[in-house]
């Protein structure tokens, strides 16, 4: 679809000006010259793998919701939002903060007290090496084809916007990540997250302030919306969920709630490494139960400049955008409205801030998913299968090296992708295959102290393998999605969402009937483990405004009041 | 963040980069105040209010967490 979109996008959408060029060079000049002078820092494999173990509640939150906020995220939903309306943001709302607490809360102390460097180095901690080489593996290889796909996807969408030619965009951009990763570790994938975190949201906060002042505020917006497309409802969150036939995703609340609030969202939040890393990174279990928590409250408010632009183009752009599969010459596909509004509103300077959020975002993404890469490839791959005893400083240039030959492996892909165009929305798919089951297993695994290592390895693998087969059968014979989507209705993300729940649903089934049937581990190995062993400090002492469980509490809150606004 | 390596706190860098942004965004507004540019609104000249307040929380942060200045 992305290659479909270059081929046919009618001229660049927005043309810079020297103080734009400007803006971008120095942004590149700054992550550099950062990832040069914390280079000195990243001596061990603490410092290099984990950032020291020393990041405030603050920064670790801020990068915690910025590994997750790359530019193809916001253009992607951007586009989503023009598509389906309000109903995009249920991926930032109840398919975030509920895990991100949950994270916080309940899961953070067994990742954070048993010292893991990973989530495959918990599994390993908790089932053993063959649930953990699964988990390792299989993440190595998505995470490194994600990056791949999203470094050609982006380069793309700079040629299309930009008329940046596709080679210069992905060699600059992915040397200059491979450079500052290598030479600075997680402190400097952290410190890049965090500045592309302002950039994202000054960079973008221009487009909602300006738009809803042309159209004299949300009921303005809204009552062009109605004008533009008569009959539909963009702007409502839950009321058009009682049917799938009454909402253009082919969405039912049950999907909404159970398919992405309670599996995918926390199978992402909770096991994805990328993400959870940067948590792993806090300097105590106090930080470290915060960080999702503070993450939280920015993560709700990302619908502010993802959603909200998506809904002024409905209601502020003279033509009417339409799928990537059916452009036509002369015409702009959903995926381009952020752009469009952005260069509606946004002349010399404030432009090029705006694309250097796009790049920050892509690079600080990218910079996630090699710094995620080389820890598992080190720890869980490398370390206990091929070399079990060596220094750390071994460790360290182990993860040094892997960063450039990871980059190199993402070019390899994003050039696979430019030549079969398909391969990408696999890639993406595959992704979704680990994360609904890994959450079952790590879950049980926490809270269930008779769980066994062979339970552990064959739910997972039933899970991810039950997932593979729906993909499978709904792709070959559209007859399937009325099985397991519930209705012939259901559009790709709906199929997503029930895919997601019944996978997590099978490794449940599996983990649970193989305990039954199989021998427990002593308690003395699981303690710091499991929840019935391990001994979470309290907090009666701490007033209650530093409380992580209170801050987790307002959060809800806060969803909560945003789905009855917004119902 | 700093206690164990004595790094230069995130939030410098970020007020380094929102100073030279706001800069540079306050100026080219300013230059473009008599012929602003044909986008939605210009007349508001976004670019000058928005790159001062860029400008005034870049040289916050900087001030602020500045590495001469001790915690």
């Amino acid at each position: 679809m992305i290659a479909m979109m270059a081929s046919t996008a009618p001229t660049t959408l927005v043309h810079l000006s020297a103080v734009d060029l400007g803006i971008i060079a120095f942004y590149f000049a700054l992550v550099l010259g950062i990832g040069f002078y914390l280079k000195r820092f990243a001596k061990t494999g603490e410092d290099f793998f984990l950032a020291g173990r020393e990041m405030t509640a603050w920064v670790a939150g801020l990068a915690f919701v910025s590994a997750n906020l790359g530019s193809l995220e916001l253009l992607g939903w951007a586009g989503s939002a023009y598509q389906y309306g309000i109903l995009a943001a249920h991926w930032y709302w109840i398919g975030a903060i509920p895990a991100m607490v949950f994270l916080g809360i309940v899961m953070m102390p067994f990742y954070y007290i048993s010292k893991t460097h990973s989530v495959p180095g918990y599994l390993q901690l908790r089932y053993g090496s063959a649930a953990s080489a699964l988990s390792a593996v299989t993440f190595a290889i998505m995470t490194i084809l994600m990056s791949g796909v999203n470094m050609y996807a982006m380069a793309v969408v700079m040629k299309v916007v930009l008329g940046w030619n596709i080679n210069f965009s992905i060699w600059v951009s992915s040397l200059t990540v491979g450079i500052y990763v290598a030479a600075g570790g997680l402190f400097s994938a952290i410190f890049n997250e965090v500045l592309q975190f302002f950039l994202i949201w000054f960079g973008a906060l221009l487009i909602p302030i300006l738009g809803l002042i042309e159209t004299g505020g949300w009921k303005g917006m809204v009552a062009r919306i109605q004008q533009n497309f008569p009959g539909q409802d963009y702007t409502h969150a839950w009321s058009t969920l009682g049917r799938f036939q009454d909402n253009p995703m082919g969405m039912h609340w049950t999907g909404i709630v159970f398919g992405l609030g309670a599996v995918q969202a926390m199978g992402y939040w909770t096991t994805d490494f990328l993400v959870v890393q940067r948590v792993l990174s806090a300097k105590d279990i106090r930080s470290a139960k915060m960080a999702p928590i503070i993450g939280s409250f920015f993560k709700m408010a990302v619908p502010l400049i993802v959603i909200l632009p998506g809904l002024l183009g409905l209601a502020v752009l003279p033509m009417h955008l339409v799928p990537a599969s059916s452009l036509q010459p002369g015409q702009y596909s959903y995926n381009e409205v952020l752009p469009l509004m952005l260069a509606r509103y946004c002349g010399p300077g404030l432009l090029g801030l705006g694309i250097t959020a796009l790049v920050a975002g892509f690079m600080a993404g990218m910079a996630g998913n090699v710094s995620a890469f080389a820890t598992v490839w080190t720890y869980d791959i490398y370390r206990p299968f091929l070399r079990k005893t060596a220094p750390d400083q071994h460790y360290v240039s182990m993860g040094r090296w892997c960063t450039l030959i990871g980059l190199f492996v993402s070019i390899g892909t994003a050039y696979l992708a430019m030549g079969f165009a398909s391969i990408m929305d696999y890639v993406q798919a595959l992704f979704g295959f680990f994360i609904a089951p890994l959450f079952g297993t790590v879950l049980l695994g926490m809270l269930w102290k008779r769980v066994s290592r062979a339970a552990g390895f064959w739910g997972l693998l039933a899970g991810t393998l039950s997932s593979v087969t729906m993909f499978t059968l709904m792709k070959l014979d559209h007859r399937w999605v009325r099985v397991f989507a519930l209705s012939p209705n259901a559009q790709g993300l709906a199929q997503d969402m029930y895919q997601a729940l019944w996978s997590c649903v099978t490794c449940v089934v599996v983990t649970v009937l193989v305990t039954l049937v199989t021998k427990p581990r002593p308690d003395e190995e699981l303690k710091g483990l499991v929840y019935a062993l391990t001994e979470v400090a309290r907090e009666e002492h701490t007033s209650f405004l530093h409380r992580p469980m209170f801050w987790g509490v307002a959060a809800l809150a806060v969803l909560v009041v945003l789905q009855i606004i917004f119902w | 963040m700093t206690e164990k390596h004595h790094i230069i706190q995130v939030w410098f860098f970020v007020g380094v980069l929102l100073l030279v942004y706001g800069f540079l965004i306050f100026a080219s507004g300013l230059a473009e105040w008599s012929h602003p540019p044909s986008t939605v609104l210009a007349e508001l000249h976004a670019p000058v209010w928005w790159g001062g307040l860029l400008f005034i929380l870049g040289l916050t942060y900087c001030i602020k967490f500045s590495p001469a200045r001790k915690s």
